[in-house]
């Protein structure tokens, strides 16, 4: 390849230009998430990526979009097209999404964040524009930096634009509630449902597919409790906690305060903060080359840490 | 005894910390583990060693890191890149008695599994719980659950489900340096890094996986299989962009030309149509209304793109007898050529038409025999060129042709590799898709893991970027198309 990608995408190049090569940059999408992984320096220059729906072709499934596009944007675009993709919209940007890598409540019907990053373009510490993965749905060509982009916080190179992949909205969607279900045994007999959440008493499922199978559905979890149509999701307490699956059965046994858990999952939304957690030692070590290896100033996001979240 | 000193007392070491017949350094067995099931040739084996356990893994990366030894990780060996190839008479350390199955949890649906698990084996063990491991690639009866990690193998049942990344939840790894690290977690956002989703698909550069816990997925209530049937190979590709299209995703889209399909009937009899230009074997599973609605999208589809028959597999047994036909594609080419070379490109599904007609015309123009059979649903190209390596200056058409296919794949918008990885068959396309600085940051990414580039060195990144670099393997692959 000859060209390189600054050369062939003035606004990538502007971007590029923008985080430069030297001293501290943060990147800002809609600070809804802007404390994760720890506060950056108050004085730290800030810069934003570029905005808007480069391609979208829903026939593939796939959408190029710049990282500084808010979900929302990407979401009615989608939705036009009877499309959606596992990001969840907070009032943030595409690329704030990915650095975050938190997923949707609603991840058992439409998936993960780190699945859906087909390909990936950033500037690096040293101002230079990076490409890594690929347009296809399908693709080992090579180490997969995309993977390693989603959750990173920005601290290996700032996003600047993004292929993600999409896929149709169900048929049908819809909710309903419980409050003496089993929410285990609900989830259980559902095969893909969108959500199954709990709060320890209060059971929601939303049942997504064609008309006739989420009437069956419906009639299949009525032997696990009395329910009733809901009408979307619940409020969300402010903070996660990541707990395995069949963690959540004894959920009681941590304080988070007032809870909403995502059966099946083991993400749980929760009013008090989850203990910190520790990461493997010899896995710390291999981010801590990581990022010694693609940012050596410490420059890129300075004070976060995805291993601090 | 191998005359060397040194390799002795490698050998020597490695035995007293597995157990001497563990250990082996004979010419027949680094013979029969110079190779893989792909086309190249010029690898050489050190000693091969045979571990059981984690324990066993790390005391031999210990040995080779003090020794500054070389070391390739090896499952089943039915990779189609080289990945599995041992350049410069590295250890090669072999899963293959680390086969056993954990830990099921059906509540948390992952199973923990060694990696020298046959694919094939865990979605067995799986079966009487209801649940299956996804990734199916062709292969599953012989290829380990370590190589699908290592090579992020897909297979015909990963159209909806994804290919095996989507389906590792957490991976115990040996680095290169000894220490274990336990990469990912069973937990719904494990801290840090993605290094498990970085680790799969790193082609065993990056450590040696001692144990997986891998998704497990329900097995779903409604199938249905149909087959349709084509007078021109067109017409099928264009029957799976408008699926795709029209918002439908099935569980499976796989096409396969008359070539193979008279191969397959004349080694399997599965009942294929041997009249028809191409087949697409189309499955969707899920609930039972659903899947009728699907099946009906994709019957009407095809008819509109010129199916000239829509048969729906009336029971398991047809639909098994179908997809044995499919699965065994490549063992029935085995009978009537002696030699073949399986090309892997991905192309964005609306070019699958256009593509296609090109690789014909390309094998045409090379006088060369060639079949179509590939996971069309995600434009997963898979071009088998059909040769006998006896004739004079066929490789050298074999080589041509290969290389136009890749371009015609690129040209078209796609990438080198869709499920068999780079290993040393697509090293010196790379820069066709990436940059030096995208290289540099694959690189970087590798020496996190391997910062001293002892991990099945001389693989994925081209010549001039560093872990590939290494002198002592140049001499090596120039074998490649023997
Ligand atoms: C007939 C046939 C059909 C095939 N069909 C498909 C298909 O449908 N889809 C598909 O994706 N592939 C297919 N393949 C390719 C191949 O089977 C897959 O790539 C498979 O996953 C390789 O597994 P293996 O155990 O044979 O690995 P090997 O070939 O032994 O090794 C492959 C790579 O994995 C590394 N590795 C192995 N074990 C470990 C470990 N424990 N830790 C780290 N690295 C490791 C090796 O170093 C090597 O780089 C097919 C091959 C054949 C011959």
């Amino acid at each position: 390849m000859a060209a390189t990608l600054a050369s062939a995408d003035p606004v990538l190049a502007d971007f590029a230009e923008q985080v430069g090569a030297e001293g501290p940059v943060a990147v800002e999408g809609g600070r809804t998430r802007w404390l994760v992984g720890g506060a950056p320096p108050p004085d730290v220059r800030t810069v934003r990526a570029p905005a808007g729906i480069v391609e979208y072709a829903p026939e593939e499934m796939t959408v190029r979009v710049r990282a500084g596009t808010t979900v929302a944007e990407l979401d009615a675009e989608l939705s036009s097209r009877g499309q959606r993709t596992p990001l969840p919209d907070r009032g943030g940007t595409v690329g704030g999404a990915l650095a975050v890598g938190e997923n949707h409540p609603g991840l058992l019907g439409r998936g993960r964040v780190r699945s859906s990053l087909l390909q990936v373009r950033y500037v690096s510490a040293d101002g230079v524009l990076v490409n890594g993965g690929g347009p296809t749905v399908k693709n080992v060509t090579g180490f997969d930096l995309p993977r390693l982009m989603v959750g990173s916080l920005g601290t290996l190179g700032l996003l600047a634009e993004v292929i993600l992949r999409t896929e149709p909205n169900p048929a049908v969607s819809q909710w309903v509630v419980s409050d003496d279900a089993d929410p285990f045994a609900v989830r259980h007999v559902l095969l893909r449902p969108g959500a199954v959440l709990w709060d320890g008493g209060r059971t929601w499922a939303l049942l997504e597919g064609q008309a006739d199978d989420v009437a069956s559905e419906r009639a299949a979890i009525a032997v696990h409790g009395t329910f009733t149509d809901g009408d979307g999701w619940p409020e969300l307490p402010p903070h996660r906690w990541s707990l395995t699956p069949s963690g959540l059965r004894d959920i009681g046994a941590h304080a988070t305060g007032r809870f909403v858990a995502v059966v099946g999952a083991g993400l749980v939304f929760a009013a008090e903060p989850q203990p910190s957690r520790i990461l493997d030692p010899a896995a710390r070590t291999v981010g801590e080359r990581l990022k010694r290896n693609f940012d050596p100033d410490g420059r890129l996001n300075p004070g976060r840490d995805p291993a601090a979240r | 005894m191998s005359g060397d000193p040194a390799v002795d007392d490698l050998v020597a070491a490695l035995g007293e910390a597995l157990a001497p017949d563990r250990v082996r350094h004979d010419g027949a067995e680094r013979a029969l583990l110079s190779r893989d099931a792909s086309v190249f040739e010029g690898g050489v084996a050190g000693p091969v060693c045979f571990p059981v356990s984690t324990s066993e893994v790390q005391a031999i990366m210990r040995i080779a890191a003090a020794g500054g030894h070389n070391v390739v990780p090896r499952g089943a060996g039915t990779g189609l890149a080289g990945g599995a190839i041992p350049l410069g008479a590295p250890i090669v350390v072999s899963t293959t008695r680390m086969n056993r199955i954990l830990d099921v949890d059906v509540d948390d649906r992952i199973a923990w599994v060694e990696p020298g698990v046959v694919n094939l084996d865990l979605s067995r063990h799986l079966g009487p719980l209801g649940f299956h491991f996804a990734p199916d690639p062709s292969s599953q009866q012989v290829c380990t659950i370590g190589g699908n990690v290592a090579n992020n193998s897909g297979g015909p049942h990963c159209l909806a489900e994804g290919v095996t990344n989507a389906h590792v939840r957490a991976i115990e790894v040996v680095l290169p340096d000894g220490e274990v690290a336990m990469l990912g977690g069973l937990d719904a956002e494990p801290l840090g890094y993605d290094l498990r989703g970085v680790f799969v698909g790193g082609e065993g550069t990056l450590g040696i996986a001692t144990r997986i816990a891998v998704t497990i997925t329900p097995n779903p209530p409604a199938v249905r299989t149909l087959l349709l049937s084509f007078a021109e190979v067109v017409d099928a590709a264009n029957t799976v962009s408008a699926v795709i299209a029209a918002g439908c995703v099935p569980a499976a889209m796989e096409v396969m030309d008359q070539r193979i399909t008279v191969a397959v009937e004349r080694y399997v009899g599965a009942g294929y149509p041997t009249d028809a230009a191409a087949v697409l074997l189309a499955e969707v599973d899920g609930l039972a209304h659903g899947v009728d609605h699907d099946a009906e999208t994709i019957a009407t589809i095809g008819r509109a793109n010129g199916a000239t028959d829509v048969r729906l597999a009336a029971n398991d047994d047809e639909r098994a007898l179908l997809w044995k036909g499919r699965k065994t594609a490549f063992g029935a080419i085995a009978q009537i050529a002696p030699d073949y070379y399986l090309h892997d490109t991905v192309v964005p599904r609306s070019k699958l038409a256009d593509v296609l007609e090109q690789v014909y015309a390309i094998a045409d123009r090379h006088e060369l025999l060639v079949m179509n059979v590939f996971h069309a649903g995600d434009g997963n190209l898979h071009p088998l060129l059909i040769f006998d390596a006896r004739e004079p200056g066929v490789l050298e058409r074999v080589h041509l042709a290969g290389a136009e296919i890749i371009t015609a794949s690129l040209d078209a918008g796609g990438v080198l590799s869709g499920e068999h990885g780079i290993g040393v068959e697509k090293q010196q396309y790379m820069d066709r898709l990436f940059t030096d600085d995208d290289l540099d940051h694959q690189d970087r990414l590798r020496r996190a893991f391997d910062p001293t580039c002892r991990a099945n060195p001389g693989k994925v990144l081209p010549v001039g970027h560093s872990c590939a670099d290494i002198q002592s393997l140049r001499a090596v692959p120039t074998g490649v198309w023997g």
